[in-house]
């Protein structure tokens, strides 16, 4: 073991580090664009409907054919893997911060109208505090997704725990291979505890009973 | 005061409607009711515009509503919703003090109003500011939303039958206390019902629609005495004066989902239909089904652990009425013996039920309350 940590462990934590960010900054843009995004849609139900499942089907392309289309296309930089990272973690948080909102009750909208909320006010107070659950199981998918996309960024030479397994995939060696998943495992629990304490915190315990 | 003038609405085909005017009094309880369709629920929503007429006009205070900015007008009305509209994701203090923080008052006037506005309906602050609102009951809910609408102290209150998902107790209790605040608080409440005993006890004023038209304004006494139509007639139903109430007898209160089983029967089979209907006597039928008795579990206990059958254990003590019997005997009968039911029977000797104590605690639930058709 330490002898291994000799050999890899710098190797291992710069590994970790890149992965980590990766995560996180592709999860960021997607979280931004989707939560935005699924407003938009939920605002025209009817053409959502249409645009929903044209998405869906980009989403089944393999992860590995696309980021090869895209490092033709934009070279071998992070932004390459960040654009592919982002672009696949949209969905999931996309589909549920609509589906969230579509799902509100009539009657706490209009009884928002009543009160004398502006539009912008019922999507604000109402519309997306009551979606919130199911939005943040979206976050949740996505971003546990995104650490084991992330795995592919090693496929173009940019790094990660990927690169660690292809190492050790090409080279016969077992501990490398290991060395490269259990992180990567743990990471996503991890991520996944973080999100769990978000959703703890921004949703009173009243309303999360019926959300995992 | 509220005027329509001329107003309509039309949803495709149908006129919702049709060519309304009324005027509704400053500081009155008007209670709009009639069947289902009517329009009484349109009526209220263009109030608040929620819903704009397609023609004709409606004027507060002689201004004409459609000038208004709709987002401005519905904070200066307040709008308590069927069914329970607080929304879940916010405390009581939160749902209450909505339309105070859409007016920008400070924190300090919010929380000042919250406390006044619990207190009014003995909700102590401590207790009930910080809950939400799945923690509560249904009654406590809508009181909520009754105070949510009165947060901004609007002069126009609009219900759209508030209490329709409460039961009777409850609402009961919440109409006198809406009645107390609006005549304590002088609000202009119109008040949307299709039950003419919640009309009856709130209105000054009660406004009878069918098909989208007015069929009658009138108090509530004066609508009791001369109800202009024959639908309005029914809807007053048991409150009518040409209407009597019917003697009641004891096949009106009686069960008749009872066990029994024949005289000839085993031991062991009456103690294993007593044990699966969790009963403790059972009804003894002769051959002809004529009522023959009854058999206790204690007295098998007592005595019929070496009898074949039930038959001599049969006793005819117990409490016996006849179908077409006055209620009132009946439940005499129940009261002042020491059974736990009176048999009723059919005038042939068969029995036709049981008078319990649960049927008869019904029957006055329903004397008190009204028929919860």
């Amino acid at each position: 073991m330490s002898h291994f940590l000799a050999l890899y462990g710098k190797r291992l934590s710069s590994a970790i580090v890149t992965h980590f960010w990766y995560v996180v900054v592709s999860v960021v843009f997607a979280f931004v664009i989707a939560f935005i995004l699924g407003i938009l849609l939920s605002r025209m139900p009817k053409r959502a409907n249409l645009i929903l499942p044209v998405i869906s089907v980009f989403q089944t392309i393999p992860g590995i054919v696309f980021i090869g289309l895209l490092f033709l296309y934009n070279g071998m930089v992070p932004s390459t893997v960040v654009i592919a990272l982002t672009i696949y973690a949209i969905f999931p948080i996309l589909k549920n911060t609509y589906v969230g909102i579509i799902n509100v009750s009539e009657n706490f909208k209009e009884a928002a109208r009543g009160c004398g909320m502006s539009p912008f006010q019922i999507l604000m107070k109402v519309e997306v505090p009551l979606a919130l659950p199911s939005i943040i199981t979206g976050l949740r998918i996505s971003t546990v997704y995104t650490v084991s996309w992330a795995v592919l960024a090693a496929m173009i030479g940019l790094g990660g725990l990927g690169e660690l397994i292809y190492a050790g995939v090409s080279s016969n060696n077992n501990a490398l291979i290991i060395a490269g998943a259990i992180p990567a495992a743990i990471m996503a629990l991890l991520f996944s505890l973080a999100i769990d304490f978000l959703r703890k915190a921004l949703i009173p315990k009243q309303l999360r009973r019926d959300s995992k | 005061m509220i005027r329509f003038e001329h107003v309509s609405k039309r949803y495709g085909e149908s006129l919702i409607l049709d060519d309304l005017n009324l005027e509704i009094a400053t500081g009155e309880f008007t209670v709009l009711i009639g069947p289902s369709g009517c329009g009484k629920t349109t009526t209220l929503k263009t109030i608040n515009r929620l819903i704009e007429p397609d023609k004709g006009k409606i004027f507060i205070d002689d201004q004409d509503i459609s000038q208004i900015d709709k987002v401005k007008l519905r904070r200066s009305i307040g709008y308590v919703i069927q069914q329970i509209g607080l929304f879940p994701n916010m405390t009581v203090e939160q749902n209450i003090s909505v339309v105070p923080k859409l007016l920008n008052y400070e924190k300090a006037r919010c929380n000042k109003i919250v406390r006044e506005l619990l207190a009014l309906v003995d909700m102590p602050y401590e207790e009930y500011a910080h809950k939400y609102p799945s923690e509560m009951s249904g009654g406590q809910q809508q009181r909520i939303g009754v105070l949510r609408a009165l947060a901004a102290s609007p002069p126009i209150v609009l219900m759209d039958e508030p209490f329709g998902a409460l039961d009777p107790m409850t609402r009961r209790i919440l109409q006198d206390e809406v009645s107390k605040l609006q005549k304590k608080l002088n609000k202009t409440i119109v008040f949307v019902t299709h039950d003419m005993d919640e009309a009856l006890n709130m209105a000054d004023k009660i406004i009878f629609m069918n098909k989208g038209k007015i069929v009658q304004i009138a108090a509530p006494e004066e609508m009791l005495e001369n109800p202009a139509d024959d639908l309005i007639r029914s809807f007053m139903g048991k409150h009518s004066k040409d209407q009597e109430a019917l003697p009641q007898t004891a096949a009106d209160f009686m069960r008749s989902d009872i066990y029994s089983c024949y005289r000839n029967r085993g031991v062991r089979e009456a103690i294993q239909q007593m044990a699966r209907r969790k009963v403790d006597t059972l009804l003894v039928k002769n051959l002809d089904d004529t009522y023959a008795g009854t058999v206790s579990i204690k007295s098998i206990r007592n005595h019929g652990k070496d009898l074949k059958t039930i038959e001599p254990l049969i006793t005819q003590e117990n409490a016996v009425s006849y179908v077409d019997e006055d209620a009132q005997i009946c439940f005499d009968k129940l009261l002042n013996g020491q059974d736990s039911y009176v048999v009723v029977l059919n005038h042939d000797g068969t029995i036709a039920g049981i008078v319990t104590k649960t049927s008869m605690a019904k029957s006055l639930a329903d004397a008190v309350w009204g028929d919860s058709q």
